[in-house]
């Protein structure tokens, strides 16, 4: 089926909405003390990772980044099939008493946010834990709301918000999918 | 990403499925081995599911890696034996099992001495069905965790070459290996006493080695099979001093190989019988990380099977 497909970002414009966020995350915090990015698989790992990378360049501080995947503590897995693949969780630090950033790289029902949430107070009991999405695109049906957006994106519910990026899709761009007719 | 490969509704064994079916498996294995490692062992993925692990056999090993692996997914279980049950005033399988159906239960993992009976309880009642071992059939399981062992260590299964040595005749174990790690392509060698290797044993597509020398000298890995003292009431070898000196894999047999061989051997071991302690507790051996990656197998499994119907999904999508 035809879709239309509108860049929202380009990777230029990635990369500067990225730094912004990277400085807004050390701001938020009035530092980078005890500070752990966990991105959510699969493609807020890689958005951690360049966070991690662009707070290294601004602050001199090499923070650690954790991946965490949230499959497993879905509210759907009784109607979903087949199975969703399941990918790596990594999280070997003590999170007790740190201070956790959540990066995804699209909000939309907040479903995967609590989902992490419930995953992360079974590896501890964080300071605080504080969210950063590239994409906010609305639609929430949960009380859950991001500390760092990238992008606010108002999408009818039919379209997509498309993040790629380039260790797994060859290029940085947020595209925003209409199917044929919507 | 793959989400077209489907294992059914039950595990009953490795013959039955394809290469890309055990690929499936033996991936979705792999992120449950962290579950392990957490301070709290528990994911809530199958959280009001009920499972019944219904053993008609001994086991400690394979009973306990599925409790863990039930219970670190939050299912509820039950552990029927069958001494102390009604098993024992003579009910059959298949009545035993739709009694528990009727208790409303989600899973049932069997255990039993006939060759056939998971296949035979999977075809009356709903519950998804794993088989934990069927007489001399097969035990899919304890194939998937010896191949993603070898996966683990080698980081390959294709050309690799495995030696499965002892009672092949009566192991269900010797099965699911020789039919799982064909599918990926692995080359599979056999090696024992003739009274003690199946009839037609061409037909499995094995090579056959007579001397225990010849598979170490030929493999990459062993899979040392337990001598099932319990069977051997027919005379099959002549003692077991014998069997250790021709056929027990020992540090000075081994030293004469080429290339250090992978030791593997899926439990409970007769030490001094078809494996020396040294050779056991030896620098290549991975006999507990076959008892580790026993449970986040039994995870995948059991993650793969439960809930999510293809008409489900269906629905779900629109």
């Amino acid at each position: 089926m035809a879709s239309t497909r509108t860049i929202a970002l380009d990777a230029r414009a990635v990369a500067r909405t990225l730094r912004r966020m990277a400085d807004e995350i050390v701001e938020l915090f009035d530092g980078t003390d005890d500070l752990i990015l966990v991105g959510i698989q699969r493609r807020g790992v890689q958005l951690a990772d360049r966070l991690v990378q662009m707070i290294q360049e601004r602050e001199g501080v090499q923070l650690p980044r954790g991946a965490l995947d949230i499959t497993l503590y879905r509210d759907d897995l009784q109607t979903v099939g087949p199975r969703p693949v399941v990918g790596k969780t990594h999280l070997p630090w003590s999170i007790d008493k740190k201070r956790v950033v959540i990066v995804d790289d699209v909000l939309y029902t907040g479903r995967t946010i609590r989902a992490a949430l419930d995953e992360l107070a079974d590896f501890g009991r964080p300071a605080r834990i504080a969210l950063a999405v590239l994409a906010d695109r609305g639609g929430r049906e949960l009380p859950i709301h991001a500390d760092i957006v990238g992008k606010r994106m108002d999408v009818t519910p039919g379209a997509r918000v498309d993040v790629l990026v380039g260790e797994l899709d060859g290029e940085d761009s947020v595209i925003l999918v209409h199917p044929e007719g919507a | 990403m793959s989400s077209s490969a489907d294992i059914g509704k039950d595990l009953l064994g490795l013959e039955e499925l394809s290469a890309a079916q055990i690929q499936l498996l033996l991936d979705t294995a792999e992120p449950f081995k962290e579950i392990s490692l957490r301070a709290i062992k528990k994911v809530p993925t199958l959280r009001g599911a009920t499972i019944v692990n219904l053993f008609f056999e001994p086991s400690t090993r394979t009973r306990i890696s599925f409790e863990f692996a039930e219970k670190r997914l939050s299912a509820d279980t039950v552990n029927v034996a069958s001494a102390g049950s009604s098993v024992s005033k003579g009910e059959t399988l298949v009545d035993t099992a739709r009694n528990l159906e009727a208790m409303k239960i989600d899973m049932v993992v069997v255990r039993h001495a006939s060759s056939g009976a998971a296949r035979f309880l999977a075809q009356r009642i709903e519950s998804n069905v794993i088989n934990a071992g069927d007489g001399t059939h097969e035990h899919p399981t304890q194939g998937l965790l010896d191949m993603l062992t070898l996966r683990d260590h080698f980081k390959r299964l294709a050309g690799l070459r495995v030696c499965i040595c002892g009672d092949v005749l009566h192991s269900r174990v010797a099965r699911s290996n020789i039919w799982g790690l064909q599918k990926m392509g692995a080359e599979v060698a056999i090696c024992g006493p003739y009274s003690l290797l199946p009839n037609h044993v061409e037909s499995l597509g094995v090579t056959v080695f007579r001397r225990i020398e010849e598979a170490i000298e030929w493999a990459d890995a062993l899979n040392i099979l337990r001598l099932q003292l319990e069977r051997m009431q027919g005379g099959y070898i002549p003692s077991l001093r014998e069997y250790n000196r021709v056929f027990g894999v020992t540090r000075e047999k081994l030293e004469r190989a080429p290339r250090d061989v992978l030791i593997m051997h899926p439990g409970p071991m007769n030490c001094g019988v078809e494996i020396d302690s040294d050779v056991a507790d030896g620098p290549h051996s991975v006999i507990l990380d076959q008892v580790t990656n026993g449970v986040a197998v039994r995870m995948a499994v059991l993650y793969l099977l439960a809930g999510g119907s293809p008409a489900l999904a269906e629905a779900a999508k629109g």
